[in-house]
């Protein structure tokens, strides 16, 4: 008989989502899909309001990463205001955006993902959390909260706060960085180059160990699409969109972030709030892209700064052409934290970093504005049309892990497929699944979870919708 | 005024004041450092007993009374801070909450509001009753200032401010009960109102965020309020 799998909700991931796992008559894995289960409706609920509210209002959106929707925002405003905002707050805003990549990246690697490397995929469930990590190897553990603090903490030293600063205005930032503050920041960037460098010799160390995971974890040829530098270097803030193909080729380069309608389009399916964002000029659903550490590391020519060059090269190594298997977007993160605190140094050290004149001021002078930025997770846009007097009349936000939406569904179908077999369901087996999913580093919601804390829900249903099977923990 | 000021004595919470016969409870309160909420109320403006914060209970008599509007009189037995009355000031408060779209974490005079640090005051750690969430306007079309109708408390320092200090008369009220609405000239969009000079003495008076200054963001809203006392104190020497 015909069956399907539920794992609901799906644990250390940013948000409410659940997996369904369909069976044939053979309890053979049919289909697998993704349910993202939260609906917020911020596009909408934004009209009307001032644009000059939108930064504060959409990185309300999310608790971990609103530093990502105040930097697109911020961008969508100066387009709206017109003006180039000075030099000094380009490149404030500029290590906003790395430090939040640090924290972010650090959360994803060592709080939520760590204990799947560290104790195992099969390891008992009420271990394998961040407790588990403290108890087994209390080193990474103070590893990873210390890094992740280092990342707020920059944030709180720059925006004043470290959850929902309102520092990115329209124009540019609203303080300038003290003497001090810069002395502080710079202190701390050698211990936490230390720490993310033993934390990439450890995974390398750990990857022989995975392999299986790594073959089948959302391991396939698909499009990858992010921001690089003019020149192709690795590039968060500002630059121009290129998409490479699986073989690591170029097939779109320098595309004006402004033009994205045209390249990328939004598909909607009935099971899901989660859009599917497809790269138009394939189609749907063979446009399938990812976004994200992995892709831009995909996509780049190089970092740009020295240890990340060195790592980086180390990574391209994994694979011919572009690196495929999700599972080393974990791997991806942790070479980019060190781009960043070594980006986060260049740029504390230029001249004018402690310059005063840090907001342009202008009025509304355009009706549309659009900004894109790399958040962690990928590719974030903003775009915003306004009224004559600045009132927000349509908004459009694609989030980053909405472009992974179609490379979610395809990776835990392909997990599935090779980890589940008959109607048997083992916890080591279902954590993969659920691990898939880890590896994009979902930001599904507004806020952070406590770890470890959410119950897994599994039900086994027949087709009539019946209860065959249960398991709760 | 004829003949000589008289003064009174009574007692606020038990403590014996006394104040001249034309003032009110809250004044001689706060002449004493005796805490009253007010939110209407503002220094230099003609209190109006609107927002019933400042409500106290007087003995023998059975109703409260606002202690801005209520004068001083001889004998008189003020409570300030009973059970009932901290109760009925959370409910004007949850009231207020509940009547519009008070959504701190995006307005922009978050941190210096005075309806949020009333509600910290007198320790409002919910709304009881339902939000209503009504569909308001926010008009930008002025070339310096905003109104977002979402944060009104309907205090009508606005009024009071545009009419008694600025006598330019811009502001009025509109409408009964739950329709009731601040409005500029005959109900005109702010940026076509022909009385507006421009002064901000709105803008800077309101309590909450329903005025603010345009090309600042969330939270960055200081209101500057000095200027009031000093107004008035001029005009009155000039008289």
């Amino acid at each position: 008989m015909a069956q399907t799998v539920t794992i609901d909700p799906i644990t250390r991931i940013e948000g409410h989502a659940k997996i369904t796992i369909h069976l044939d008559d053979q309890g053979i894995v049919r289909d697998a899909r993704l349910h993202i289960t939260q609906f917020r409706g911020f596009e909408k609920l934004c009209e009307g309001r001032r644009f000059t509210e939108m930064p504060a209002l959409t990185a309300r959106i999310c608790g971990i990463c609103p530093v990502s929707h105040l930097i697109a925002s911020g961008k969508a405003c100066d387009a709206l205001l017109a003006v180039r905002i000075p030099e000094t707050a380009e490149k404030l805003r500029r290590i906003l955006n790395l430090a939040q990549i640090v924290q972010s990246h650090a959360l994803s690697f060592f709080h939520l993902s760590s204990p799947d490397f560290l104790l195992g995929m099969d390891a008992d469930p009420a271990k394998r959390n961040l407790v588990g990590v403290i108890q087994t190897n209390p080193q990474m553990a103070r590893d990873g909260i210390r890094l992740r603090q280092f990342g707020q903490q920059i944030i709180e030293w720059l925006a004043g706060k470290r959850i929902h600063p309102s520092w990115i205005v329209p124009g540019g930032v609203a303080q300038p960085l003290s003497p001090e503050k810069r002395e502080q920041m710079l202190a701390g960037i050698p211990e936490a180059i230390d720490i993310t460098q033993r934390a990439i010799e450890w995974f390398r160390s750990i990857i022989p160990q995975f392999s299986e995971e790594a073959q089948t974890f959302a391991n396939f040829p698909s499009l990858f699409l992010g921001l690089v530098t003019e020149t192709g270097a690795l590039e968060h803030y500002d630059g121009v969109l290129r998409v490479v193909d699986s073989a690591g080729n170029v097939i779109a380069d320098k595309l004006d972030p402004n033009d994205y309608q045209e390249y990328i389009g939004e598909a909607v399916e009935p099971w899901t709030y989660l859009k599917f964002p497809y790269y138009k000029p394939i189609g749907y659903p063979e446009g399938i892209y990812r976004v994200g550490p992995l892709a831009r590391l995909n996509l780049i020519d190089r970092c740009g700064t020295p240890l990340a060059d060195e790592a980086w090269a180390e990574f391209r190594l994994l694979e011919r052409g572009a690196v495929l298997s999700s599972f080393y977007y974990h791997y991806a993160r942790l070479i980019e934290i060190l781009y960043a605190l070594e980006r986060i140094q260049q740029l504390l050290n230029e001249p004018d970093i402690l310059d005063t004149h840090v907001q342009a001021m202008a009025g509304p002078n355009r009706s549309e504005g659009i900004g894109v930025a790399e958040a962690p997770r990928g590719t974030l846009i903003h775009h915003y049309r306004i009224d004559k007097d600045g009132l927000i009349t349509w908004a459009n936000l694609i989030i980053a892990t909405g472009h992974n939406n179609l490379a979610m569904n395809r990776g835990i179908l392909q997990a599935a497929k090779h980890f589940i077999k008959g109607d048997r369901i083992q916890e080591g087996m279902l954590n993969r699944v659920e691990a898939v999913i880890r590896c994009f580093d979902p930001c599904l919601s507004c806020s952070t979870h406590a770890v470890g804390q959410m119950p897994l829900h599994i039900q086994l249903l027949s087709p009539t919708g019946e209860v065959l099977d249960e398991v709760r923990r | 005024m004829d003949g000589p000021v008289r003064v009174k004595t009574l007692k606020i919470d038990d403590r014996d004041v006394s104040g001249r016969e034309d003032e009110t409870i809250l004044q001689v309160a706060r002449q004493n450092g005796i805490f009253i909420p007010t939110l209407c109320f503002l220094e230099g403006l003609t209190p109006i007993g609107a927002c019933r914060l400042c409500l106290v209970e007087v003995k023998g008599v059975s109703r409260l009374l606002p202690a801005c509007v209520t004068r001083v009189e001889e004998g008189m037995e003020v409570y300030t801070q009973t059970e009932r009355l901290q109760k009925y000031r959370r409910m004007v408060l949850e009231l207020l909450f509940s009547e519009r779209n008070h959504i701190c974490s995006v307005c922009v005079v978050n941190g210096h509001c005075e309806l949020q640090s009333m509600a910290q005051i007198l320790g409002m750690t919910h709304v009881s009753v339902p939000y209503r969430f009504p569909r308001l306007p926010v008009d930008a079309s002025h070339e310096r200032f905003v109104v977002d109708h979402n944060r009104c408390i309907l205090c009508t320092r606005c009024v009071r401010v545009c009419d008694e200090i600025e006598g330019a008369h811009t502001w009025d009220v509109m409408g009964r009960g739950i329709d009731c609405r601040v409005i500029t000239d005959l109900n005109q969009p702010w940026g076509e109102s022909e009385t507006c000079t421009t002064c901000g003495k709105c803008v800077n008076v309101c309590p909450t965020g329903a005025l603010f200054e345009k090309g600042r963001p969330v939270s960055e809203r200081m209101k500057r309020r000095r200027f009031l006392p000093y107004l008035t104190m001029m005009r009155e020497e000039r008289r």
